[in-house]
């Protein structure tokens, strides 16, 4: 008996001695060789991916992409700032290089991190509630938010956008906006945001708010669609906004706006066009579309081309290879201004690692690398 | 006459005078002789263990040995079962919810003196919600039990937790018992209780439960992290916020004995409001979640034995529990949501038996249940379930087989009238047992059982989310295993058990949230399939070198691998599936001597990952926690009895997270005293 006792016991420790915590160390970057992305005269010679990160996770990471050696490398945030408690943060909403520094959105951190942008380390960071995208302007950053911290309207459920000063990185500016205000333009001194409402899906917001930047007010809410999202401005001075629709009977819709010299938005034209999200390069609109219908899943997706003057479809699916069918959930998409090359992240399921694909201005395939969980925002980086 | 002698005369009893399989003839009485052995510090197996009680891998802490252990809740003790995964976000209100052998949380039976707790709204029972206060025995069944007059749901899960509250004991020659305790310990907790029994008459016994539990939740954490050449990246220590619960649970039951049966009636009524503490992340360090709970039931079980051919029972349930959800913080979206469910259960079960080797049974149960809320585009679900169970035993030479299969009909309805389905599922199984030794110590067994989960509401009809079109979730055992056990009278060794299994499971029709193609909009879908290969090994030794000094060693092992195999292009095709460690297991070391007692107990869960893919980033280190407590017990006069007990709870100050940025208490503290007459 007391063999018996001698034996599990040694079981037991032996059990320990393999099986202990060690050391929690940081995250480290990990790189990965991609033959096919070598161009040693690349400019944009890199990017950013910034990744979400399933929410509650803390895992919204960033990684680096390289051209000119075709580098890849995972992960970089927690080994350039070590001594940040509990990394990154929060599921990392949108990302933008500006004033040499890249500006990452990290929602649920309800925080705006500024890095450097040539070694990512940190230079400070901005509270912003529950922040959602970013744009630039001068001397001045301004930040969607889903929730305005105006005293007397916090229980509106409102929005706001915040003036940051890009030197200083203090908060020099609130506006109250419409309700879960998304993605933003500015255009000849005046602010443009989609205004979603998507807090409440049985009463979206349907309108685009005109911020003068001089005064720094709300100068028009001006009703375009339901749920809106996207918005880019095109070469011509027009507005692209998307409209997300309902998710049931209502489908997704890109509308393009005309403004006045004043600021105020002259013309809300409906487009035939239909996606889920978009990226607008010099006369080309590229889109994806996952069309839905209750709550079945569509393996329907399509991938085109429109002309942004016509505003009608030129290539109905610009990816030539057959390699979309690998693509599961598009997620984001992004189109290399000098070399015209299509970028589409895929989220997978949200809870593991999403990719990202390079096609070629032909549409075909041409590298494809694993990225961090929900690959988000895609940051060209020039010499 | 000792008082081992009056065991044994009433072991012989039971052996001699019930028949074999007679086996919940008077479960009264039976209760009462365990309370005695455990006293003896052995184990109330012993009991039955000529018997083919225990067909399927069976574990149990009762009496003291449950009472010992550093515990606040039902999900706390259970971290001391093989096979048994705690999901644990943290502190006396965050939710624990348990998974038995990977198949998941809603496989998992749990019963509350014999019958179900229901969660018809997303299936999942938060054991943190059921105090040890008023705890007879906790016991953790693979499969089923090996017993087949019972109610058809019990044939139903995949694997069974029934907690059994305390009946009414009465020392000799009394006919109340009170018992008035208070625990008082870190974060600011208090927990007084009140139990009092009453005897009636001599069939009739009356017994009244209350707790009230009062925790600030505030508790420090720490994360830490070094850098590669062993700098301290950072080290930082924060208090948890929004962690405070105040809860009352109330609860009556009346007990009755007839003749060759018993009645019982209960009601029980738990009311919480709490704080969600929610995920410590970057920025982030309060939230302002809050949820009100009130859990209100009422049941009845009522058993006779007619003749020696037949018995019947009846068992009833009328339960009502609403949910009030509200998310204060202002930098988030306002939620203010209330849930309210209702569930209706009878169920009647027969058993006969045409000779001494063979029994059958037939069980019916009807159970409806509701749920309402505010929420925008409710659906309303109503559901309707009919389960009729059909089982069978025989007994040949020193072997038991045992069949039977299980029917569960669903129609559900819903206000909108669009999403309605019927849903039938069949679960079958055979379990086998043999006693090869003439002695009895040494038992085989082995199982297959195929059951399934049905869609919850919240799969079914949650607005945006919900997918009518699920089938249920199916998951098949395969189980082997061997239980021995031996008690010596007088000896070094007073007893000692050893039981291992190894098993197979598959869960296929998996249900997943899924991604539409949209933007943040899932779905439900049958997507899920998963392969468990697993090991679960317990063993207990009970030791008495001098007089009175009795030593208790228990220790456990679990091993599971758990794979996800939904599909070969998946990025985590053949990883380990979320939270579950290859490896885990725990100690305890009790040891008693004239009124003192002391407990020591290690649990360990070994590595896992906090999502689906086995990679760094998702990756979580073991964890191991170190709990011991001091207990003295002072006799008074007139029977009376005054307890002290001092715990110190995870004494190494281990930071850990059971689940990730969901930090756990450090060192922690309590002191409990109770006095009894």
């Amino acid at each position: 008996m007391r063999d018996k006792f001698i034996y599990f016991a040694t079981i037991i420790a032996l059990l320990f001695y393999t099986s202990c915590r060690e050391e929690e160390y940081i995250i480290l970057s990990e790189d990965e060789s991609i033959e096919a992305a070598i161009e040693p005269n690349a400019n944009p010679y890199g990017f950013y991916l910034l990744n979400e990160g399933n929410m509650g996770s803390n895992k919204a990471t960033l990684d680096f992409m390289n051209f000119t050696t075709g580098v890849y490398t995972h992960n970089i945030y927690a080994e350039q700032n070590p001594n940040v408690v509990k990394e990154l943060g929060d599921v990392g909403n949108d990302s933008k290089i500006y004033d040499n520094k890249l500006w990452l959105v990290i929602n649920a951190s309800h925080k705006v991190e500024v890095v450097d942008a040539k070694t990512a380390i940190r230079i400070g960071q901005i509270d912003i509630p529950n922040c959602r995208y970013i744009v630039f302007d001068g001397n001045f950053a301004y930040v969607s938010s889903y929730v305005t911290t105006i005293i007397g309207d916090v229980n509106a459920q409102e929005g706001a956008i915040f003036k940051i000063d890009i030197k200083s990185l203090e908060i020099t500016g609130e506006v109250k906006v419409g309700r879960q205000p998304e993605e933003m333009v500015i255009k000849g001194g005046y602010l443009y945001v989609a205004n979603s409402g998507g807090y409440n899906s049985d009463n979206y917001d349907n309108t685009v708010s005109v911020i003068r930047l001089s005064s720094f007010t709300q100068i028009e809410k001006k009703e375009v669609a339901i749920n809106l999202h996207r918005m880019r401005l095109d070469k011509n001075g027009k507005i692209w906004v998307l409209s997300r629709g309902d998710y049931y009977t209502m489908p997704p819709q890109l509308f393009r706006l005309e403004t006045n010299s004043n600021g105020s938005i002259k013309r809300v034209e409906a487009t035939n066009l239909q996606c889920s999200n978009f990226d607008i390069c010099n006369d080309k609109i590229y889109m994806y579309n996952a069309p839905y219908k209750g709550n079945a899943i569509s393996n329907n997706i399509t991938y085109s081309v429109a002309d942004i003057e016509t505003a009608t479809i030129i290539d109905d699916n610009f990816i030539k290879d057959g390699t979309e069918k690998l693509i599961k959930v598009p997620y984001t998409i992004k189109i290399n201004p000098e070399t015209k090359e299509v970028f589409i992240c895929d989220a997978k399921n949200y809870v593991s690692s999403g990719t990202i694909t390079c096609y070629s201005p032909e549409g075909v395939k041409r590298w494809s690398v694993f990225t961090g969980d929900i690959p988000s925002t895609i940051t060209f980086i020039y010499k | 006459m000792t008082l081992q002698q009056h065991i044994k005369n009433f072991t012989l009893a039971i052996l001699i005078g019930i028949a074999p399989f007679n086996i919940s003839a008077n479960e009264v009485e039976e209760s009462t002789i365990d309370s005695m052995l455990l006293q003896l510090n052995l184990n109330e197996v012993s009991i039955t263990a000529n018997r083919f009680r225990e067909m399927t891998p069976v574990q149990r802490l009762s009496g003291k040995a449950l009472e010992k252990l550093n515990s606040y809740s039902v999900a706390d003790a259970l971290r001391h079962f093989t096979g048994v995964q705690l999901k644990d976000y943290g502190g006396v209100g965050g939710i624990k919810t348990i998974d038995i052998r990977s198949m998941g949380a809603n496989h998992v039976g749990v019963f509350y003196d014999g019958i179900q707790l229901g969660n018809a709204q997303n299936g999942q029972i938060d054991l943190s919600m059921y105090s040890l206060d008023n705890i007879d025995e906790l016991a953790v069944y693979n499969g089923q039990k090996g017993e087949i007059f019972q109610p058809a749901k019990d044939f139903g899960s995949a694997g069974m937790l029934y907690i059994r509250s305390r009946r009414p004991k009465f020392e000799n020659g009394k006919n109340y018992h009170l018992k008035v305790s208070s625990k008082f310990g870190s974060f600011a907790t208090i927990n007084p209780s009140l139990l009092l029994e009453t005897k009636i008459n001599d069939s009739i016994s009356v017994s009244v439960s209350a707790e009230y539990l009062s925790s600030s939740g505030e508790y420090d954490f720490r994360y830490r992290r070094v850098t590669p050449n062993g700098e301290v990246a950072y080290d930082t220590t924060a208090t948890r916020q929004n962690g405070d619960i105040k809860a009352l649970r109330v609860e009556g039951g009346v007990f009755g004995i007839i003749e060759d049966g018993y009645w019982r009636v209960k009601l029980y009524t738990y009311n919480s409001e709490r704080g969600i503490p929610g995920a410590i992340v970057n920025n982030v360090w309060r939230r302002g979640e809050r949820l009100w709970d009130n859990n209100t039931f009422v049941q009845g079980t009522f058993s006779k034995d007619i003749n020696r051919y037949y018995r019947t029972m009846v068992n009833a349930k009328y339960a009502y529990y609403n949910t009030h959800y509200v998310n204060n913080d202002a930098k988030l979206i306002e939620v203010d949501n209330r849930y309210k469910q209702k569930e209706f259960y009878i169920s009647t079960s027969h058993a006969f038996t045409p000779f001494r080797f063979w029994d059958i049974a037939l069980a019916y149960d009807y159970q409806f249940n509701a749920l309402n809320s505010d929420i925008a585009n409710f659906a309303f679900p109503k559901r309707h379930t009919n389960m009729l169970a059909l089982a069978t035993s025989f007994q040949i030479w020193r072997m038991k087989i045992q069949g039977s299969c299980l029917a569960t009909f669903i129609n559900d309805k819903t206000q909108t009238g669009d999403n309605e389905g019927k849903k039938r599922a069949f679960s079958p199984s055979v379990l086998f047992s043999l006693k090869p030794l003439k002695n009895g110590d040494l038992t085989l067994r082995a199982f297959i059982k195929r059951s399934f989960t049905m869609p919850t509401f919240n799969d079914l009809y949650y607005t945006d989310l919900g997918n009518a079109s699920l089938k249920p979730e199916y998951v098949t055992q395969y189980d082997g295993g061997v239980t021995y056990m031996r008690q010596w009278n007088k000896k070094f060794v007073r007893q000692f058990r050893i039981q291992a299994d190894g098993y197979y499971n598959h869960v296929t029709d998996k249900i997943v949230a899924y991604p539409k193609g949209q933007q943040f909009r899932w779905t439900m879908l049958n997507l899920g399939e998963v392969e468990i290969k697993g090991c679960d090994v317990a063993t207990e030794v009970t030791v008495s070198p001098v007089n009175k000094l009795f030593f208790t060693i228990k220790g456990q092992y679990t091993y599971q691998h758990a794979v996800d195999v939904t599909n070969e292009n998946d990025s985590y095709y053949g990883d380990q599936i979320p939270y579950v460690p290859r490896h885990s297991c725990s100690a305890a070391v009790q040891g008693e001597y004239d009124g003192w007692c002391i407990n020591y107990s290690f649990i360990y869960a070994g590595e896992r990952y906090s999502q689906q893919q086995n990679v760094r980033a998702n990756h979580m280190q073991p964890w191991y926690t170190h709990d011991i407590s001091l207990t003295k017990e002072f006799k008074l006069k007139r029977g009376s009895a005054l307890k002290g007990t001092f715990e110190v709870n995870n004494f190494l100050n281990q930071a850990y997270d059971v689940i990730q940025n969901y930090p756990m208490p450090g060192i922690n503290y309590r002191f409990t005293l109770s006095f009894e007459i």
